[in-house]
This record gives C-alpha cells, structure tokens and sequence, in this order.
C-alpha cells in the first residue's frame, strides 16, 4: 500500500475556504448521481473557473462525466475565447457552444440594430436552445448569492419551467444539505455550488489553487473611454460618443461579460494576491462598478432571472 | 479564519431587517453603491432615516409590501470569522422558512422589541431553533433606545427568556441590549447602556464555537458517489466520494458500511486538498478500501464500535412545509435520508406539537401547512439512522412528493429536543 501524502497547503486563515469547497463539492457529486445529464455553463470568467476546478476536483481521477457549455453572445472578449478553448484543450473537455451571432444569422431570434446593443437578454432564448437541445436536465452555474439581492433569494437547486422561468415565489424549501432532484420531463434543475462563496472567497481560493484566469482579469494597459462613469474597451462594438474621448490606461476587470455592457476599473493589480488586497479596500460592489446590464432598474436581476437567465 | 452559520428569524417591526443592516454596514460588508441605492429607496419611502431593511428584502414584491418572504442568505466577515446568516421570516406562515434556516445554523438570533416582551413570535423562534437542535441562542432585546436604556425593562425580558430556555432545553442562551437603528452593542459597545459589561453582538459571534463536538461523534460518512476512472492508469481504481458528516476518519481504520454489513479497512483518504492520513466532518473525501465490495450510493461508512440503528420503522418529528397538501396516515411518500432514496409510508401521526404552547395534542388525523408534529414511518428499503438529537445529517431527512415533486416535510429521527406536554382534547 502506497500512501503519498501531497503536502495540503493547508493555512489556518483559510479553513472557511476548505468548509466552502467541500459544501461545493458534495452539491456537485449530488448532482453528477442523481442527474442522468448534467452540464456545466463556462463563461471563460473568473466563477465559472472556480466553478471547472471544483468539479474537476469532485470527480478525481475520473474525467468529467459531462460537457461544458458555453453561450457565446458574439459580443466576447478575445482573451476569453482564447482561455476557453486553451482550458478545452489542456484538460481534454468536451465543450458544447450555443452562439447567439448563429440563431440571429438563422432568423430564430432577432438582434436590435447597432454593434454596441448589449446581448445580455439574447443570451437567454439561446441558453434555453442549448440547454433542450443537449437534453440537459442539470445546468451547473456559478453564481454566487452575494452578487445581487434577488440572487439572495435563489437556491442552490433552482427549478426552472419548461421555458427556463424562475418562480421565487414557488421555491422548494432546501433544508439541511439535502437536495431534492425530482423534476418532470420537460423541467430542468439549474444548480449553483458555489452560491455561498463572496468576491473575496473566490479570490483567495484562486490564490491557493493557482487557478488560471483570462489575463484581463489582472492589470493591463487598454485603450478605454468614459462612459456614464464606467470605463469601456475600445473595440470594434464599442466606439466613442460625442465628447468621449480615448486613453490608454492601466486597468483590469472585475467581472467579464460582455464588451458592451463590461467595464475596466483602474488596478495595478497583477496578481491574485494585488486582487485581493485591492477588494478588501474596495468599497463598490463588483456588478454595481463594472456591469451596465444591472444597472437599469431597481429588480434587473430578478426580472431576467424570471425569464430564464443564469 | 473559520465558517459559523448564522440563522435569524424576526419581522420589520421587530427590527431584524435593521439588525442585519447594521452588521453588514458596521463591519464593512456593505458596499458604498447598495447603501447609496437603499439611502434613495428610504428617501422615496418614508424619509426620517436609512431604512436597512431595503439591503435584504431582495424581491420586488418583498420590497413594495414591506415584508420578508423569503430565506435570504447574507455574508459578512471580520479578520477571524466568515459568517453565513440566513435570513427568515417571522410569521406563523413562514414556519417552514424558519426550519430551512436553522436547519444548517450553529446560532440562532432571535429578537426581541424591548417595548413588547416576549411575544408569542419570539417564543416560537426560539422553540423551532431548539427543535432544530441549535445550541447556542442569542437574544437581542432590540429597540433599548425607545425605552430610555432602561436596565430593568432588560432583565425582566432577560428572566423571562432564560424560564423558557430550561423548558425547552437550550443549552446556552445570551441575552444581549441593543439599539439596532443606532448602533448600540451592534458591533461597537453602547455608550448609552453602561451597566451592560458583556460584548457587542458581532464580538459574541466570534466567540461561538463552531461544529463543537462532531469530532467525538462515532464515524459517519455517507456513500455519495462511486468514482470508477475507467483509464488505463487507473484500471482497478475504485473510489467511494462523500462528505464526512461526524467522527474522524483515518487510513488503517476498520469501518463497517451499512445497511449491507461489510466491513473493510481504510486504505486512502483523499481530500479536496490531497492525500491525508485522517478527516474530519465537513470534509469532502473519496475513500478507498482494502477489500473488493459492491457498495453504492446510499451505503454508510460508520465505526465499528458504535454503528447507527438499521432499521425500516422510523418515529420522527416532522415539519409540514406543503400547502397544496396535508398530511395524512396511510400516505406514500418518496424519502431521502442522506443520499439515500426510498419510499416511506405514513403509518401513524402520533401527536401535534403546538410551539406556542409547548402541549402535543395525541393521535391526529393530519399535520397541514407549518405544523410540526410527531410520525411513525415504515420505509421500503433498511435505513442506517441515528437520533436526529445525536447527528443532525444521520438523523435528518425530506418527504417529497412524488406526484408534485414538492418537498413537503422536513423529518428528525427520533423523540423532540424536548417534552411536549400532553394537551386533553
């Protein structure tokens, strides 16, 4: 009998991040035996490496038993796709993409006129494509509860309709760690393992694990413009207005969606370590500084969860 | 820095809402954006002061009735603890909200208007905290500031509390003053309240200790999965994946798993972290064994010496959360206790459990939305089960509804935390 002891680099200031990953990880082993066809939703972004890593981590030395899932609003950072398909490939994953720039190119949905309309909301009839098309009756996802009020509210299991809808009026009670998997054909379960993780815990977590991101989460130089206070790329979807002028500054990005609706904030952070030391000083909330897409009213979130969105 | 769950149960009036702002503003953990959407929400609303409570009502219909419907969960950390608070809501309704979040917290909040006493909501907070089997209550008589800081007005409420603390068997109770709209003994100490010479609320917090006594508790790990690679590295590889729910697991240890009876010995323990030579409850681990055994999902890995009762007769306390539904004797359910799933027939209701009242009214013919009754179960497959007032995972389950899918009650194994008396009918 072998027993080779990897050194757990284990420190005492980190315990909570060892009780939340093992919380992680035993919501992902329920659902990879209890669900006949899961899937795992990969943004490319900073949650949904966490997210990858975990369950990786939950069915070690197996492979992952299901594909990875990508919605491609069309609208992506490049440094995203490359870390997606660099990921893919590095770890031998089977990726499934539903792309946005498709369904509008076959005439399934209709994409507003003008390169820098924000996709936010096409994203969802195609992740609900995607998601019937792949017969998928569990969509992992990695939100987290801290993000957004109405995502307070939201369980971990999250039982959607037959069009994706959130009622959160009509939740199951989720009590103890046990989790009720029971859906009708039709219904999908969309589950969340890391939803008691805050910005802060995910950062740490990225430190110790070495977790590789896409380079734009670390400080960079970019040519950006101000606008409604918010700093966005320069790009070919995003051009600036009347009086909005280009410099070239030294940012990162706190949170990745889209080009459109996705700011920079000025960092000199480089590494994950800089991260975190400059969240622990920050005093804005991460959707609040960088996500135009949340700002519109008051129940944004709860109102496109509502029709289906992650 | 370590992880305490918090649960919490009250409604605006009481202050609760307040009471979590406060905690989530004065230790930092509100950001300067949502305390500026919620300064411009109080200023539409009411006006006179920023009212906390629109932080945590998060749904559109919470915020425009002025009211908690929902669990919510909150985050906030000091330099030595992450707290997880579960936010409920009060009312009789919300019963089953209540069992939800304190069904994983290690302290309950429970709050009190200083200007009303114990009320009846209080009281029932801090009897579905113990039925929960919560050890450590904290009372925060809220609103001091209304009745002039007066010490008596606390110790009458105090004294009153700690009466119903012996009767319902809570084993560490705090009573602690507090203006929640001002900020004293919130997080800072109260300059108002002198003669209070214990800590803030938030200092108390940290002090609770966390997960105490599972470590003692005989092994318990629940088969969640079976990893088999199916590679040629790992040809023979054969992996059982859970999370240690008590005890502490080492490699060389001899475990019986059940309900089959096999035994076997430890031969790798492997964490989220790597290779270990022993674990311990929360840790999620995959295991491998000596001996070559069909075990799956749904099998315990538990000590030789002191295994749970395997049995297909269970008598339980139940909280009824459906409301398209009651409960009935003779009903079919579909169970899960651990990772294990069955079916579980209702064969007797033997009492309801009134929590205002602390009587139980004997052999009822139904339990319907938000009671808490007592029930014998016949299940149609072995269970390996504990006393819910021993192990809160090996003694917990749900029913669910296998017409609807609904979780419709959340169970513990064995007699309540505490004696009901018996009510005449």
């Amino acid at each position: 009998m072998t027993t080779e002891i990897i050194s757990p680099h284990l420190r005492p200031e980190s315990k909570h991040l060892r009780d939340l990953e093992s919380e992680s990880l035993h919501i992902i082993r329920e659902v990879v035996a209890e669900f006949d066809r899961p899937g795992l939703l990969f943004s490319g972004g900073k949650d949904s490496a966490v997210l990858l890593h975990l369950a990786l981590k939950a069915v070690r030395p197996a492979h992952l038993p299901f594909p990875i899932v990508h919605i491609d609003t069309g609208h992506n950072f490049p440094e995203l796709l490359a870390f997606r398909d660099r990921t893919v490939g590095r770890l031998g994953l089977d990726l499934v993409v539903g792309s946005v720039d498709d369904a509008i190119a076959s005439g399934r949905i209709l994409a507003p006129a003008g390169a820098d309309i924000s996709r936010n909301r096409l994203q969802t009839p195609v992740l609900l494509e995607t998601i019937l098309k792949g017969r998928y009756t569990a969509v992992f996802g990695g939100a987290r509860r801290d993000e957004e009020r109405a995502r307070a509210k939201e369980r971990v299991y999250s039982l959607r309709d037959e069009f994706g809808q959130w009622d959160p009026r009509n939740q199951r009670p989720e009590v103890w760690n046990l989790y009720n998997g029971c859906i009708n054909p039709g219904q999908h379960m969309r589950v969340f393992p890391i939803s008691n993780w805050t910005e802060l815990d995910v950062w740490r977590y990225i430190a110790e694990e070495q977790i590789e991101l896409p380079e734009i989460y670390y400080a960079h130089e970019r040519q950006v413009f101000e606008r409604d206070g918010m700093l966005m790329a320069l790009s070919s979807l995003m051009q600036p207005g009347h009086g909005e002028t280009v410099g070239t500054r030294t940012v990162r990005y706190r949170t990745v969606g889209d080009m459109t609706s996705t700011a920079a904030v000025a960092s000199e952070a480089r590494t994950p370590e800089d991260v975190i030391t400059e969240t622990l000083a920050m005093r804005i909330s991460e959707r609040g500084e960088t996500r135009a897409d949340d700002r519109s009213t008051d129940a944004a979130m709860e109102d496109r969860k509502r029709e289906g969105y992650f | 820095m370590d992880l305490l769950r918090i649960a919490t149960a009250g409604s605006v009036d009481d202050g609760k809402s307040t009471l979590i702002g406060r905690l989530l503003f004065d230790s930092k953990s509100l950001d300067d954006d949502v305390l500026a959407a919620v300064e411009d929400a109080s200023r539409r609303h009411h006006g006179d002061y920023v009212n906390l409570a629109l932080v945590t009502d998060g749904l559109r219909a919470e915020r425009e009735q002025g009211i908690t419907i929902d669990v919510a969960y909150r985050y906030f950390s000091t330099e030595t603890r992450k707290f997880i608070l579960a936010d409920t809501p009060g009312h009789v309704q919300y019963t089953r909200n209540m069992v939800t979040g304190a069904s994983t917290a290690e302290v309950a909040l429970v709050i009190v208007d200083a200007r009303n006493g114990v009320v009846e909501q209080s009281r029932r907070h801090a009897v579905i905290a113990s039925l929960l089997g919560i050890d450590h209550i904290i009372v925060c008589v809220n609103k001091m500031d209304l009745v002039g800081y007066d010490e008596s007005v606390y110790e009458a409420i105090q004294a009153e509390f700690a009466e119903l603390m012996a009767e319902i068997g809570v084993r560490d109770l705090t009573t602690i003053p507090m203006s929640a709209l001002h900020g004293d003994n919130v997080v800072e100490p109260s300059a108002n309240m002198s003669w209070y010479n214990s800590e803030p609320l938030l200092r108390l917090l940290e002090q609770v200790p966390v997960r105490q006594g599972l470590d003692d508790l005989p092994l318990r790990l629940p088969v969640q999965y079976v990893v088999r690679p199916h590679r040629a590295e790992h040809h023979d590889y054969r992996g059982y994946a859970g999370s240690i729910a008590s005890g502490v697991l080492r490699v060389g240890q001899r475990v019986s798993i059940l309900p089959s009876g096999h035994e076997s010995v430890v031969t790798a323990i492997e964490a989220p972290w790597g290779l270990v030579e022993e674990a311990s409850a929360p840790d999620a681990v995959t295991v491998r064994i000596a001996d070559d055994l069909d075990i799956t999902r749904g099998e315990m890995f538990c000590a030789v010496d002191d295994p749970p009762q395997t049995t297909q007769e269970i008598e339980a306390v139940v909280c009824w959360m459906d409301d398209r539904s009651a409960l009935r004797r003779g009903d079919i359910y579909r169970i899960k206790h651990t990772t294990r799933s069955a079916k579980a027939m209702v064969t007797g209701i033997n009492a309801r459990f009134s929590i205002v009242s602390l009587c139980g009214e004997p052999d009822v013919n139904s339990l319907d939305l938000n009671e808490i009754g007592q029930v014998s179960l016949k299940i149609s497959v072995p269970l390996a089960c504990d006393d819910y007032r021993r192990n809160r995972v090996s003694g917990s389950f749900i029913l669910i509804n296998e017409a609807t899918n609904a979780t419709v009650a959340a169970g513990m194994i064995g007699e309540p935390q505490f004696s009901f008396a018996r009510s005449e009918r």
